[in-house]
C-alpha cells in the first residue's frame, strides 16, 4: 500500500514537471516579458537592466530550475495587468472556483448516482425512460446554452434567483472568501452548480446505469438471489458497491473537468472565480497568470487523481493484492 | 413417505419476437429426502431451466406456463416473490457451475456467510460469525477462523467451491440444486467436491438435483437419473439400471458414447447421428425420432408419455404395447439385442 502510494507519488511528480516545463515555455515564446512589463518609451539600456534583474540572460535550464522552485513556494511572478502578485490574485479568486466546482460535483454525485441506479434497476418503468430522454438533453445541450437558459427562465421571468455575481460571502480567517454561509451567496450558488453539473449528473447517471445493468447480470448476484438476500441487500449491497469503481474513478476525473471548465460557467454567470481572471489574463496577453492557472489546473487534476487512486484500493481489494506484488 | 421435491407436468415458456418457445414440455419427476437424482442430457436440453424454475429465479421473460412444484408437499411456483425469498437459501440451496465467479469479490468470505446465514436464522453476529466458521471447517477449508477475513480471490477454484457450498448449506435447506458444480474446476479436485457434497448433504438428510454432463459422476453419486432431450424427459430410473440397461434409444446411444476404461481403447465411439433439435424446431411427435434407429409409425405423429420401462421409465412406443405391436418385426429385434425390455411378449415380437 504504502509502495504503492510513493510509486504513484513519483508519477505524480513527473507529470507537474512536464506541466511546469510547458508553462516554462509560454513566457520564452509568447512575446518578450520586457516588452510587457515596461512602457514603449523605455530606453534600452533601462531595458538590459530589467532583463539582467530578471535573470533571462542566464541559461535555459537555470531559468527553468528558477521558475520550478519559485512555483513550489507559489510564486509565480507579478501580473502585467494588474501588477500585482499572481499568486494572490489566484488566491482571491480560487474559493469561488472551488466552491462553485464541489457544489457542481456533489450536486451531481447526489443526483446522478439515484437516478443511475433506478433506472438500470427498473430500465422499463416509465420514470426510468423518462429520466434516460432528459439525460441526453443534459448531454448534448452546450453548457453556456444551459446557463443561458437557465437565467433565462428562473432569473428573468421567475426572478427567484440571482443571474450573476456570488452574493453576499463571508471571509473565513483572512484567507478564504466563502458564500455558503450567507443567504445571498447560497441562492446564487444554485444555477452556476446546476448549469456546471448538469454534464456531470448524467454522464454520471448513465454509467451508474450501465454498470448496474452489467453487475446484475453476474453470477455472484445470480448467487445472492438464490441464497435468498433481501432486494435491498442485493441491490444496495451487492450490486451498487461493485459499480463504485468505475463512479469513482470517473467522478474524480470529472471533479477537474469540472474545476477547468468553470471557465464557460463563470463567464456566463460573472462568476468572480479563477476561470473569469484566467479568460482576462488570455485577452491581454498576461503570462504570469496564464502559466499560473495552467500549474494550478494540472495540480489539481494531479492531486484528485492519486487520491481516487488510492480510494479504489479502499474499494476494491483486488487492486491493494496487485499493487503490492506491483509495487 | 411425501417427496422432498416433487415437479409434476412442468411446463417452461420463453417468449420471444419469433414465438414462444417451450423450453420444458410436460417434464414430472420426484426427489425424496436424503435421495440424490442425478439431471443429465445434452447442452441446451433444458437442465439448468428446470433447476431456475423450482428455485423461482427462470431469467424472464421466461416463465412456468404449466404444471406444478412441490417442496415436501407444499406448492411453491406460485408463490409471491417475497415468500418465494424465503425459500431460496434456507429451503433449497443452489450452487452454480462457476465457482470464480459465485462470490462477490468485493466482500470478505466471512461476511458472505454471516449474511446469508442472518437472513435466514435468528442470531447473534457473534453466533452467525461461529457458525460460519464451523461451515467452513466442514467444507474442509484449513484455519477457518483466519479465512473467515479473507477475500474471494485469495482462494484457488476448488476452495472457492467449497465456500460456495458452505454458502448453499448455511441455512440447511431440504433441497440442493447443484448445476454442473465440478465443470469449471480442475479434474484433481472434482472427485473431492463431489464426494463432499454427496456426504454433507447425506449428513443432512438434504435431497439433490445434480446437473451434470458427467456420466461418471452421476454414476457414483446418483441413487437416480433423469434424462432430459429437447426439455422433455427421455428417461428416468435407478442409476444402475439407466446406466447398464439403458431403456430410452437416446439413453442408449448417450451411453454407449462414453469412453470406458475396461473397453478397447481402438474401438471407435458410438456417436448418436444428427444433433439435438433448437428449441424452434422440435419435430412433431417424438423429440428423438429423426435420429431414431428404431422408429416406426407413431414416432413421427404421436408424443410417447411416459411408460413404465424396465425398472424406471421411459418416454418411448417401444415401452407401450398396445404401439410396440405395431413395429416391424426387425425393429422390435434390433431393441431386444439392444436390451430394451419390451413389454409385449417375445412370441409376438418374432411375429
Ligand atoms: N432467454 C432465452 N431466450 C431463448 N432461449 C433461451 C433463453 N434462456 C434459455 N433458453 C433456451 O432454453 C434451453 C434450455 O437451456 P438450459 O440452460 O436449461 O440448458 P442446459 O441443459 O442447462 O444446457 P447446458 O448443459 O449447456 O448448461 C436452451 O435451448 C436455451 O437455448
Ligand atoms: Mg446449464
Amino acid at each position: 500500500m504504502i509502495a504503492f502510494a510513493i510509486k504513484r507519488f513519483v508519477q505524480a511528480l513527473g507529470v507537474m514537471l512536464v506541466v511546469a516545463l510547458i508553462s516554462f515555455m509560454m513566457f520564452r515564446f509568447v512575446g518578450d516579458p520586457v516588452n510587457q512589463l515596461v512602457g514603449v518609451d523605455t530606453p534600452p539600456a533601462e531595458r538590459a537592466a530589467l532583463r539582467e534583474a530578471l535573470g533571462l540572460n542566464d541559461p535555459v535550464m537555470l531559468q527553468f530550475g528558477r521558475f520550478v522552485v519559485k512555483a513550489a513556494q507559489f510564486d509565480f511572478g507579478i501580473s502585467y495587468q494588474f501588477k500585482q502578485p499572481v499568486a494572490s490574485l489566484i488566491a482571491s479568486r480560487l474559493p469561488a472556483t472551488l466552491e462553485l466546482s464541489f457544489v457542481s460535483a456533489l450536486f451531481a454525485l447526489a443526483v446522478g448516482v439515484p437516478m443511475g441506479v433506478y433506472t438500470g434497476l427498473y430500465r422499463n418503468t416509465l420514470l426510468a425512460r423518462g429520466f434516460l430522454a432528459v439525460s441526453l438533453i443534459g448531454v448534448s445541450l452546450p453548457t453556456f446554452l444551459i446557463g443561458i437558459l437557465l437565467i433565462f427562465a428562473v432569473s428573468v421571468n421567475l426572478g427567484w434567483l440571482p443571474s450573476f455575481g456570488r452574493g453576499e460571502t463571508v471571509n473565513l480567517g483572512g484567507v478564504w472568501n466563502t458564500g455558503l454561509l450567507t443567504k445571498s451567496g447560497l441562492q446564487s450558488l444554485i444555477l452556476p452548480s446546476i448549469t456546471l453539473g448538469l454534464f456531470q449528473m448524467t454522464l454520471i447517471m448513465r454509467l451508474v446505469r450501465g454498470e448496474m445493468l452489467e453487475v446484475l447480470r453476474t453470477d455472484y448476484i445470480k448467487f445472492a438471489r438464490a441464497r435468498g438476500l433481501s432486494r435491498r441487500a442485493i441491490n444496495f449491497g451487492h450490486a451498487l458497491k461493485n459499480t463504485l469503481v468505475p463512479v469513482i474513478t470517473i467522478t474524480g476525473l470529472q471533479l477537474g473537468s469540472i474545476i477547468a471548465f468553470a471557465i464557460i460557467t463563470e463567464t456566463v454567470f460573472q462568476w468572480p472565480g479563477m476561470g473569469l481572471l484566467f479568460l482576462q489574463a488570455v485577452q491581454n496577453v498576461d503570462i504570469p497568470i496564464m502559466a499560473a492557472y495552467l500549474l494550478l489546473i494540472a495540480f489539481l487534476f494531479v492531486t484528485i487523481n492519486f487520491i481516487v487512486d488510492l480510494l479504489y484500493v479502499a474499494v476494491d481489494p483486488r487492486i491493494r493484492i496487485g499493487g503490492r506484488t506491483a509495487g | 413417505m411425501t417427496p422432498a421435491l416433487s415437479v409434476r407436468n412442468l411446463r417452461i415458456e420463453i417468449p420471444t419476437r419469433r414465438g414462444v418457445l417451450t423450453a420444458i414440455d410436460d417434464l414430472s419427476f420426484d426427489i425424496a429426502p436424503g435421495e440424490v437424482l442425478g439431471m443429465v442430457g445434452e447442452s441446451g436440453a433444458g437442465k439448468s431451466i428446470t433447476g431456475s424454475a423450482v428455485i423461482g429465479l427462470l431469467e424472464p421473460p421466461g416463465r412456468v406456463a404449466g404444471g406444478e412444484i412441490h417442496l415436501a408437499g407444499e406448492r411453491i411456483d406460485h408463490l409471491p416473490p417475497e415468500r418465494m425469498r424465503h425459500i431460496r437459501g434456507k429451503r433449497i440451496g443452489m450452487i452454480f457451475q462457476d465457482p470464480l465467479t459465485s462470490l462477490n469479490p468485493l466482500y470478505r468470505i466471512g461476511d458472505q456467510l454471516v449474511e446469508t446465514i442472518m437472513t435466514h436464522q435468528r442470531m447473534t453476529t457473534a453466533e452467525a460469525r461461529d457458525k460460519a466458521q464451523r461451515l467452513l471447517e466442514e467444507v474442509g477449508i484449513p484455519a477457518a477462523k483466519t479465512r473467515l477475513s479473507s477475500y474471494p480471490h485469495q482462494f484457488s477454484g476448488g476452495m472457492r467451491q467449497r465456500v460456495v457450498i458452505a454458502l448453499a448449506l448455511a441455512a440447511d435447506p431440504e433441497l440442493v440444486i447443484a448445476d454442473e458444480p465440478t465443470t469449471a474446476l480442475d479434474v484433481s479436485v472434482q472427485a473431492q467436491i463431489i464426494a463432499l457434497l454427496k456426504r454433507l448433504c447425506a449428513e443432512r438428510g438434504a435431497a439433490v438435483m445434480l446437473i451434470t454432463h458427467d456420466m461418471g459422476v452421476i454414476a457414483e453419486t446418483a441413487d437416480r437419473v433423469c434424462v432430459l432431450y429437447a426439455g422433455r424427459l427421455a428417461e428416468l430410473g435407478p442409476v444402475r439400471d439407466v446406466v447398464k440397461h439403458p431403456q430410452h434409444p437416446y439413453t442408449i446411444g448417450l451411453m454407449s458414447a462414453i469412453p470406458s476404461l475396461t473397453g478397447d481403447p481402438d474401438e471407435a465411439l458410438a456417436q448418436i447421428p444428427g444433433s439435438m433439435p433448437r428449441l424452434g424446431a422440435i419435430p412433431a411427435g417424438c423429440a428423438f425420432n429423426p435420429r431414431c434407429g428404431y422408429r416406426f409409425d407413431p414416432c413421427t405423429v404421436e408424443r410417447p408419455p411416459p411408460y413404465d420401462a424396465g425398472a424406471g421409465e421411459a418416454a418411448c412406443f417401444l415401452h407401450a404395447p398396445a404401439f410396440a405391436r405395431q413395429a416391424p418385426a426387425e425393429t422390435l429385434r434390433q431393441a431386444d439385442a439392444a436390451g430394451i425390455q419390451l413389454s409385449i411378449p417375445n412370441g409376438e415380437a418374432a411375429r
